[in-house]
């Protein structure tokens, strides 16, 4: 298994500790990641204002994976959606490949690469059966709720169905296989509200609120999240949500690999747990670190 | 809102209709699957996606690309998986923004984007504090110089929105 390792904006300034914990985990299973200086913004954020402009950017990112030759692997569910619909397309459409291959002038795309989320690979690529058998650690009596996010699976049609969104198990199945429980709740598909935090920010703590608070009385030992926005949302902001809320949530928001990583025998301070920003400390002292 | 019939542009779906995303907007028969759904209507009543097909259907140009509800989408794609029409009402929303922003109605949240992207080539600049702390642990050093995205930018005339060429 070897990808161009894809870290978007977010993932190298605010979502370290996915950054170290994915490097860890990959080693450590045997995926061989490769660092690409050239990459840049997948081209989510320019969607919005100029469809074409974000086409252009993340078409440079594939050009720039398939002229080595290699699959991406990507961090952030953002940029998951953004470059495996882009992918999709111009593999597909020959004429709108020509039109941007044009457009960007020195490198060009051919449609030959695949794009994968670092948590598609660990399920699909190695799959939870080979995964068992790295698992030394396994953190019985741990409950933790997944949270998906939206990109991860959506749009459905771009990712070869590979989960069901209206009905996933590919997160709670990397959980089990760490030996924890994952909790089902009812507001498991919940979207976090980041894409609109620019926007308004009320309205996207009120949306993210949603989950914490029903969360809060589940007694669980962390919320799951593969997406840095998602986390940002979740943990970054809970201090602002509990404030909105008038409610104490105090609830660990880790990176799936984190929490995989412990799993594997790798030691928590070797995971990132340093940038944490809702403090996992009983978690920590219940793990006996 | 009354509904000024002087006012509608009957075109206003024909032009949606023919910009990315927009393709499918004619299918919608209003049964409002994308609105029962949308986990920004729960919280904000602005935002009703079933509301703006309509409103783009009844040509109400103006009032669609003025307001501030376009930009409330999250593009959670919630709508689009369920709607039974394949309206791909996420898509749409992000063609009708794209059209805003052609007729001059940016979000200032995007002009901010843009400009960050100009200068770093990411959302975000990575600085000698980023990358030390990186170093400290174990990460390895990013040096984006920003100059991609900006002549991508250029070349697509969407630098102009942060007061740049073209």
């Amino acid at each position: 298994m070897k990808y161009a390792l894809f870290l978007g904006c977010t993932v190298p300034v605010r979502g370290m500790n996915y950054e170290i914990a994915a490097r860890k985990v990959a080693e450590r299973i045997g995926l061989h990641l490769v660092d690409v200086d050239e990459f840049t913004c997948c081209g989510f954020p320019v969607k919005a204002v100029d469809v074409e402009t974000s086409f252009l950017m993340a078409a440079r990112n594939l050009a720039l994976a398939e002229n080595r030759g290699l699959d991406i692997c990507t961090l952030c569910s953002a940029c998951t959606s953004t470059l495996t619909e882009v992918n999709k397309v111009l593999k597909e459409d020959e004429e709108l490949r020509e039109i941007i291959n044009e457009k960007l002038g020195n490198i060009r795309y051919n449609g030959n690469i695949e794009v994968k989320h670092f948590s598609r690979i660990l399920y699909e690529d190695l799959g939870i059966c080979e995964l068992k058998n790295f698992i030394v650690e396994p953190l019985e009596g741990f409950r933790f709720a997944p949270h998906y996010g939206c990109h991860y699976l959506k749009p459905s049609e771009v990712y070869e169905e590979f989960d069901n969104p209206e009905a996933p198990v590919s997160l709670d199945e990397l959980i089990m296989v760490t030996g924890a429980e994952s909790v089902d709740y009812t507001t498991l598909k919940n979207c976090c509200g980041g894409g609109i935090l620019g926007i308004d920010e009320n309205v996207a703590l009120k949306m993210s609120a949603k989950k914490l608070m029903e969360l809060k009385d589940k007694g669980i030992d962390g919320l799951i999240s593969i997406c840095p926005f998602c986390s940002i949302m979740y943990e970054g902001n809970q201090k602002k949500i509990e404030k909105m809320e008038n409610a104490e949530i105090g609830i660990p928001v880790f990176y799936y690999p984190q929490i995989l990583g412990l799993a594997l025998g790798i030691p928590p301070d070797e995971l990132g747990f340093k940038l944490n920003r809702v403090k996992p400390k009983a978690f920590l002292e219940k793990l006996g670190a | 809102m009354a509904i000024s019939l002087t006012k509608l542009d009957p075109n206003f779906k024909f032009q949606v209709a023919s910009t990315p995303g927009g393709e499918n907007i004619t299918r919608c028969f209003a049964c409002g699957t994308c609105s029962a759904g949308c986990p920004v209507r729960e919280i904000d009543e602005r935002y009703n996606p079933r509301k703006i097909i309509h409103m783009v259907l009844l040509g109400m140009k103006d009032e669609v690309l003025k307001s501030d509800f376009i930009w409330l989408c999250t593009s959670c794609y919630t709508c689009s998986e369920r709607c039974p029409q394949d309206v791909g009402i996420t898509d749409l929303m992000t063609a009708l923004k794209n059209i805003a922003v052609q007729e001059g109605y940016v979000h200032p949240s995007y002009i901010e984007q843009i400009k960050a992207l100009s200068s770093f080539d990411g959302l975000y600049e990575i600085a000698d504090f980023d990358n030390k702390k990186r170093e400290k642990f174990g990460l390895p050093k990013i040096q984006r110089k920003g100059e991609v995205l900006k002549e991508i930018m250029d070349r697509t005339g969407i630098s102009r929105l942060a007061g740049g060429e073209k």
